[in-house]
C-alpha cells in the first residue's frame, strides 16, 4: 500500500464516521433492540416483564387480527400501486406531449406530492363528507358513506393515497421519455410505424425499467403507510382499513403491548426486506432492460 | 390545422391536471368560505370570502407553534443531513473503502428501513435520554434516517464531479476540508440544492417519530398538530382547512419555485442507470 492510498483510506474513515455513528445508534442499535424486544412479554402498564421466547410470533399465527391487517396491507399496496403505475405513465406521456406549458403543468402535479400525507388526509376527509362533501354532492342520490361503510372505507383510503403518490411515479417516467433521443421515434416513423405502435412497440418497453424501479419504491411505502390511514380512518370502520403498520401501532402505544407489537413491527420490517430483494432480483435478471 | 390540435392538445393536458389539483383547490376555497356556508353546498361558491377561519387559527391554535417548530427541526435536520452526508458520499463515491459493496447494499436496504420498525426502541430511548418533546430528539432522528438517502443522492452528484478538480487540489498541497471547502462544495451546489430539499420536505412531511416523541406543544410539528386539531363540538372544518393550507404553504413553494432542483432531486439515480 502506497502512503496515498494510506492516506486515502484514512480520509475515507474520517469521512464516514458520522454517518456510520448516526446510523449505529439510531437505526442499527434500535434495530436489534426490537428484536430484543419482540421476544418478550412486556406491558409496561402492569408490571409485566419477562422472556417469552417466540411466544409473540406463534400467538400471530392464531390471530385472526393480524391475518385481516396483513390482507388489508396486500389490498392496499397491489391496489394503491397498480393505479399509481398505470395513470402515472398516462400522465407522463400526456405531459411528454405538451409542446407548451409542461412548467405548469408539472407544477400541478408535484402539488399533490408535496403535500404531508396528514394534509392528504385532510383534504380527503372534507371531500369525503357525508353530506357536505364534494363528491356526495357531485354524485347526488348515489352518494354514499365513504369513511364509514366497511366495503367503501378502503377503496376510499387507497383513492386518497394514489392521489398524492402517482405524481412521484409520472415524473420518474417523465424524466425517462426525456431521457429518450429523438432519433429514435424519427426512425420508427420512417419505419411507418402508427402511433399505437410506437407507444406499444417502443415507448412502454423504453419505461420497462424505471416503472419497476418506481413500483419497488412505491410498493415499499405503501407497505410501511401509516399517516393516510391513521388519520383518515384510524384503521375503521370494523378494522377494515387496519393495516399491520397500524395494528403494530396501536398494539405498542395505544394498548402498550410492547413485546407483542415490536414482533408486529419486526414482521412488516421482514415484508419490506423481501419484497425489496424480490424487486431487485428481477431488476438483476434485467429480464426488462432498457 | 395540425397547429391548432396540438394546441387544443396543450390546454386539454392542463385542464385534467387542474382537474387532478382539485383536493388541493377545494380545501383551498374552503379555507376562505364563511362558516355558515360550510356545509350548505350547493351551491358550490360561496357569497363571500373571508379570513376569520386563518384569524382563528393564528389567534388561538396551537398551528403557529407547531409551524415554528416545524421550521426549525426540518432546517435543522437537513443541515445536519447535509453536514454528515457530504462526507460520507464523498467517501462513497471517490474514496478506496474495504467492504465497500457491503457499505452500500446496506445504505440502499436502510432507505427501505420501516420507521414503525424502529419506533418502539426509539420511544424508549429518547425517554431515557430526556429527548422527548424535544427538537433535538426529533432532529437526530429525523437526519439519521434521512441520511441513507441523502448519501445515496449525494453520491451521485459528486461522481458527475470532474476528478481533474480534484487533483489539482491534491497537487496544491489542500486538505480534505479544504478539498471540500473549495472544491466539492462548489460544484455540488445545484445537486446540494436538491438533497436539501428532499430533506426538508421529508423531514416537514414526517408523521409516525413527530407523533410518537411529542407530548406538548414544545416539539409538535405541523402534521402532528393538523392530525390532533381540536374540535369541540363539531369538526371545525374551515379552521381545518385554513391550518391545512399553513401545512402545505412551505412544499407548495418549494414545488413552484424550485421545481427544477426537485424533479433533479427525485430522478437522480433512477434514471441514469
Amino acid at each position: 500500500m502506497t502512503r496515498r492510498q494510506a492516506a486515502d483510506r484514512r480520509r475515507a474513515l474520517a469521512c464516514l464516521a458520522p454517518t456510520v455513528l448516526a446510523l449505529g445508534a439510531l437505526t442499527v442499535y434500535p434495530g436489534v433492540w426490537v428484536l430484543w424486544l419482540s421476544l418478550q412479554h412486556r406491558i409496561p402498564i402492569f408490571d409485566v416483564s419477562r422472556f417469552a421466547g417466540l411466544d409473540n410470533y406463534a400467538f400471530l399465527g392464531v390471530d385472526s387480527r393480524f391475518w385481516n391487517a396483513a390482507h388489508t396491507t396486500a389490498v392496499f399496496t397491489l391496489g394503491s400501486v397498480a393505479l399509481e403505475v398505470v395513470l402515472g405513465v398516462m400522465a407522463a406521456l400526456a405531459i411528454h406531449a405538451q409542446r407548451r406549458g409542461r412548467r405548469l403543468a408539472l407544477s400541478l402535479l408535484l402539488l399533490a406530492w408535496a403535500m404531508p400525507a396528514v394534509v392528504g388526509a385532510k383534504l380527503f376527509e372534507w371531500l369525503y363528507h357525508p353530506t357536505a362533501g364534494l363528491i356526495n354532492v357531485t354524485l347526488g342520490r348515489h352518494s354514499a358513506n365513504w369513511l364509514g361503510d366497511p366495503g367503501l372505507a378502503l377503496p376510499a383510503v387507497i383513492l386518497a393515497d394514489v392521489w398524492r403518490t402517482m405524481p412521484f411515479v409520472a415524473i420518474l417516467c417523465y424524466a425517462r421519455l426525456l431521457a429518450v433521443p429523438a432519433e429514435v421515434y424519427e426512425a420508427a416513423q420512417v419505419d411507418g410505424a402508427g402511433r399505437l405502435a410506437t407507444l406499444t412497440r417502443i415507448t412502454l418497453p423504453l419505461l420497462g425499467r424505471i416503472l419497476l424501479l418506481a413500483a419497488l419504491f412505491r410498493t415499499l411505502d405503501a407497505l410501511r403507510a401509516f399517516d393516510i390511514m391513521f388519520v383518515l380512518t384510524g384503521g375503521g370502520p370494523a378494522g377494515t382499513t387496519e393495516t399491520l403498520t397500524v395494528y403494530a401501532y396501536r398494539a405498542l402505544f395505544q394498548t402498550l403491548q410492547l413485546g407483542f407489537g415490536s414482533a408486529l413491527s419486526v414482521v412488516v420490517f421482514l415484508l419490506v426486506m423481501a419484497v425489496a430483494w424480490a424487486y431487485l432480483k428481477i431488476l438483476r435478471t434485467g429480464t426488462v432492460a432498457a | 390545422m395540425r397547429r391548432s390540435i396540438r394546441t387544443v392538445g396543450d390546454v386539454a393536458v392542463l385542464v385534467a391536471l387542474a382537474a387532478y389539483a382539485i383536493p388541493f383547490f377545494w380545501q383551498l376555497l374552503t379555507s376562505f368560505k364563511p362558516e355558515a356556508e360550510l356545509l350548505r353546498i350547493p351551491p358550490l361558491l360561496p357569497s363571500r370570502l373571508t379570513l376569520e377561519h386563518y384569524r382563528v387559527v393564528i389567534e388561538q391554535s396551537l398551528m403557529p407553534r407547531a409551524l415554528g417548530n416545524s421550521l426549525g427541526i426540518a432546517t435543522l435536520t437537513t443541515l445536519l443531513a447535509l453536514v454528515a452526508g457530504v462526507p460520507g458520499a464523498y467517501a462513497v463515491a471517490r474514496l478506496p473503502l474495504p467492504g465497500k459493496r457491503l457499505l452500500l447494499l446496506a445504505i440502499v436496504a436502510s432507505t427501505a428501513f420501516p420507521q414503525i420498525a424502529t419506533v418502539s426502541p426509539l420511544y424508549l430511548l429518547m425517554r431515557a435520554l430526556d429527548l422527548r418533546d424535544t427538537w433535538a430528539g426529533l432532529v437526530l432522528v429525523h437526519a439519521s434516517f434521512a441520511l441513507p438517502l441523502t448519501i445515496w443522492l449525494l453520491a451521485g452528484f459528486i461522481r458527475e464531479i470532474p476528478m481533474e478538480a480534484e487533483e489539482a487540489a491534491a497537487v496544491d498541497g489542500a486538505g480534505l476540508l479544504g478539498l471540500f471547502r473549495w472544491v466539492v462544495i462548489p460544484l455540488l451546489a445545484p445537486g446540494l440544492a436538491s438533497t436539501a430539499l428532499l430533506t426538508f420536505l421529508f423531514s416537514w412531511n414526517e408523521f409516525l417519530f413527530a407523533y410518537t416523541f411529542t407530548v406538548s406543544e414544545a416539539s409538535r410539528t405541523i402534521p402532528v398538530a393538523l392530525a390532533l386539531f381540536p374540535g369541540v363540538f363539531e369538526v371545525p372544518w374551515g379552521d381545518i382547512a385554513a391550518a391545512a393550507m399553513l401545512a402545505s404553504l412551505p412544499p407548495v413553494v418549494i414545488v413552484i419555485a424550485l421545481q427544477r432542483f426537485l424533479v433533479k432531486g427525485l430522478t437522480a439515480g433512477a434514471v441514469k442507470e
